[in-house]
């Protein structure tokens, strides 16, 4: 779904149907240098049982208008803004990553707007190594490596996402490189920035009022587990699910386990 | 300290996409025999019927076993996804019929192996699909013969049957400039000895059942989508391939490339192409042929090592006129080859011998450890005599214009003893010169 938003180019894949802002709407966030068909297969699940889907591609990403936004605040008022103008009351939202705060900080400035949260492969502080920083900044392409390698937690994925015969790892890395390319900015280290700085994460998850899932993955080597203590400890309805045999890249790694989780989550 | 690394590509010829199968432990790949997978539910049937989830419906579109090749060969050359087809030739169709159709148009190497030039200069051209065949040397030629039809570059990465070492680099910028994918035959150099999306090429295919099989048992191919290609951005800069960026009525209205940002060509060619023309491949072929791949590395080794020395022995017979090896420098590409090629140039290559027809096919009747017969990258060494089989209608002048003479040899250089080689050779070119 095409949309234009103050004047920019925005773009939502709503899941092979065509939205209708009637139905309970879910909306997707994707991590850094990422965009919207990571959520592929959950999103086409999700729009043919009962929900109208809104997997996002944000600013300065896939096929969103940049440039891309310099901070976790900006792309929240972006995303609240976002669901005003597709005339969602209210939406349950879930976020991936840089996505995951992104949907947090969302919720605290406007607890009203949400009716569920869920967080997947989610941490606060969510630091970024200065050794990352500086490849997203001067060394693209060895950031990219980097990342991948550590999101994946086997080279063996099955049945494979979005289908057998495809490669994950492979997609994710150029679906990385196809980010860079579209957009001559610094995507990556923006959000890397933009992730590294955010400071609010906690403050944010006192204020979240919805149910909220947190869903992460046993191997994930970005946002460890324990990692996502601080937030979980300060939202008080909440679940945690964990997904074992999983890396960061979850939502491909293990794409019915993270789709059954937020159904269930989201459904009932 | 080094940072991370991905896996070697050894390790990966033995180890991507596959696991000790969950529901035995078998640590090889089962051969899953079966023709289709039986659905947990109603709602899980529907799912996997319309790519909600990720599974097995049906061996034609995909099997497990395939999987396991597809995913093997996308790592090991660095692509997105695979497909395993039922030969090379329904990899190549499947490959152009995914974004071409009637009314288009496709620039090809005019050095293709021979079944490949039938498809193109023939058969599609019955369905309405036009080929420039270009001398894949000539840079300007293949500018010069994009037309507004235009879809794909198409070449091997070795030609036929001169060897001609094709410039990925060079062809493949011509083609991006104007917003067209280059794709390329590799079988006769595997991902072992080049891997053409690293220089700029975005759609593979390989006939498995050359050297990724490697005994000359199963029949098979494999197409590979390098995820490299931006369809989004030539479809709104051309309006080429609607067939990748506009609704497909076949598939509930998928637009594959909001799908996939990277790998809408892959889908749309399981899901299309694999659907309806059907060359599926058995998932028999697919263990012999994964059984291959787990020693390529290996192999190749020792299939360049060979050749090399048998090119050094045939150089310098006095038989021989001359001979077609990029690592010689003779041969017009043999700078390109040290840059694109620099493990070795494969096993597989012509010579002529001196004489006429009638001397070739002395030649290849004396040899007793070359076997004679149409194939290549078989662990055994091949021969084949052109003149004689291929094209023994082809009168000698149109011989000539297919780079072909009346004492071309082709040879696949195998994993023998090379003084065994050698002395089968030295035998053949003593009995070719014998009836002058």
């Amino acid at each position: 779904m095409h949309l234009t938003i103050h004047n920019k180019a925005v773009y939502a894949y709503t899941g092979g149907k065509a939205f209708n802002p009637n139905l309970p709407t879910i909306i997707l966030v994707h991590g850094a240098q990422n965009d919207h068909s990571v959520w592929a297969l959950q999103s086409r699940y999700l729009a043919h049982h009962g929900f109208s889907v809104l997997a996002v591609d944000l600013p300065g990403h896939g096929r969103s208008a940049g440039p891309a936004l310099s901070s976790v605040e900006k792309l929240a008022q972006w995303l609240l803004e976002f669901i005003e103008f597709c005339g969602v009351q209210q939406a349950y939202v879930a976020g991936h990553s840089m996505g995951s705060l992104i949907a947090l900080e969302a919720a605290s400035m406007a607890p009203e707007r949400l009716q569920k949260l869920a967080l997947l492969g989610t941490a606060f502080p969510m630091k970024v190594s200065d050794a990352l920083l500086f490849s997203a900044q001067h060394d693209e392409q060895s950031a990219i490596d980097m990342v991948n390698i550590f999101s994946h937690s086997s080279m063996v994925h099955k049945p494979s996402s979005p289908g057998p015969g495809f490669s994950v790892m492979n997609g994710s890395m150029r679906l990385m490189q196809r980010i860079s390319a579209i957009n001559p900015e610094q995507v990556f280290f923006n959000d890397f920035t933009a992730c590294n700085t955010y400071l609010n994460g906690e403050e944010a998850a006192k204020k979240v009022q919805c149910p909220t899932l947190f869903l992460l993955a046993r191997q994930d080597m970005m946002t460890p587990v324990k990692a996502s203590a601080l937030l979980s400890n300060a939202i008080s309805n909440k679940q945690i699910h964990v997904i074992d045999n999983c890396g960061h890249s979850m939502m491909s790694e293990q794409p019915d386990a993270v789709l059954d989780a937020l159904f269930s989550f989201m459904k009932n | 300290m080094s940072g991370p690394k991905y896996p070697g590509f050894d390790t990966m010829s033995l180890h991507a996409g596959a696991a000790a199968d969950p529901a035995t432990g078998a640590r090889a790949t089962p051969i899953y025999f079966t023709s289709s997978f039986e659905f947990k539910d109603s709602d899980h049937a529907a799912s996997l019927f319309n790519m909600e989830r990720a599974g097995h419906v049906y061996s034609r579109i995909t099997n497990p076993t395939n999987a396991v090749l597809e995913e093997r060969m996308a790592a090991l050359e660095g692509g997105v996804a695979g497909i395993a087809v039922a030969s090379g030739q329904a990899a190549l169709h499947l490959g152009l019929s995914t974004i071409a159709g009637a009314g288009s148009h496709i620039v090809a190497s005019r050095a293709l192996y021979g079944g490949s030039h039938n498809l193109l200069a023939y058969t599609m051209k019955r369905f309405g699909i036009e080929t420039t065949f270009v001398d894949p040397r000539d840079l300007n030629a293949w500018r010069d013969a994009i037309r507004p039809n235009t879809k794909v570059f198409f070449g091997e990465t070795l030609g036929n049957p001169g060897l001609d070492v094709f410039n990925i680099p060079a062809i493949a910028d011509i083609a991006h400039e104007n917003h067209l994918p280059l794709m390329l035959d590799s079988t006769f150099t595997t991902p072992y000895l080049l891997r053409p999306f690293e220089h700029g090429a975005d759609l593979v295919y390989h006939s498995a059942t050359k050297f990724l099989c490697g005994h000359g048992t199963a029949i098979g191919g494999v197409l590979v989508d390098g995820g490299t290609f931006d369809w989004q951005a030539a479809y709104e800069k051309t309006g080429r391939f609607a067939e990748l960026c506009e609704p497909y009525e076949g598939f509930h209205g998928m637009v594959f490339a909001e799908e996939s940002t990277v790998g809408a060509f892959a889908l749309r060619a399981r899901r299309e192409g694999l659907r309806d023309f059907g060359a599926c491949m058995s998932p028999h072929n697919a263990f012999a042929i994964l059984q291959g791949i787990e020693t390529l590395g290996l192999r190749m080794d020792k299939h360049v090592a060979n050749a090399r020395q048998v090119v050094e022995f045939l150089s310098t017979h006095a038989a021989v006129e001359s001979i077609a090896f990029p690592e010689l420098n003779s041969h017009p590409d043999y700078e390109l080859a040290k840059i694109l090629l620099p493990k070795g140039c494969g096993s597989v290559f012509s010579f002529n011998i001196k004489g006429d027809r009638a001397a070739g096919q002395r030649f290849v009747e004396s040899l007793k450890i070359f076997s004679h017969l149409a194939n290549v990258g078989d662990a055994k060494s091949l021969v084949i005599h052109p003149a004689s089989t291929t094209h023994f209608r082809v009168p000698n002048e149109q011989l000539a214009a297919s780079g072909i003479r009346e004492g071309t040899i082709r040879l696949s250089v195998g994993l023998e003893d090379v003084d065994d080689l050698i002395e089968d050779l030295t035998r053949g070119l003593k009995m070719a010169q014998k009836g002058k």
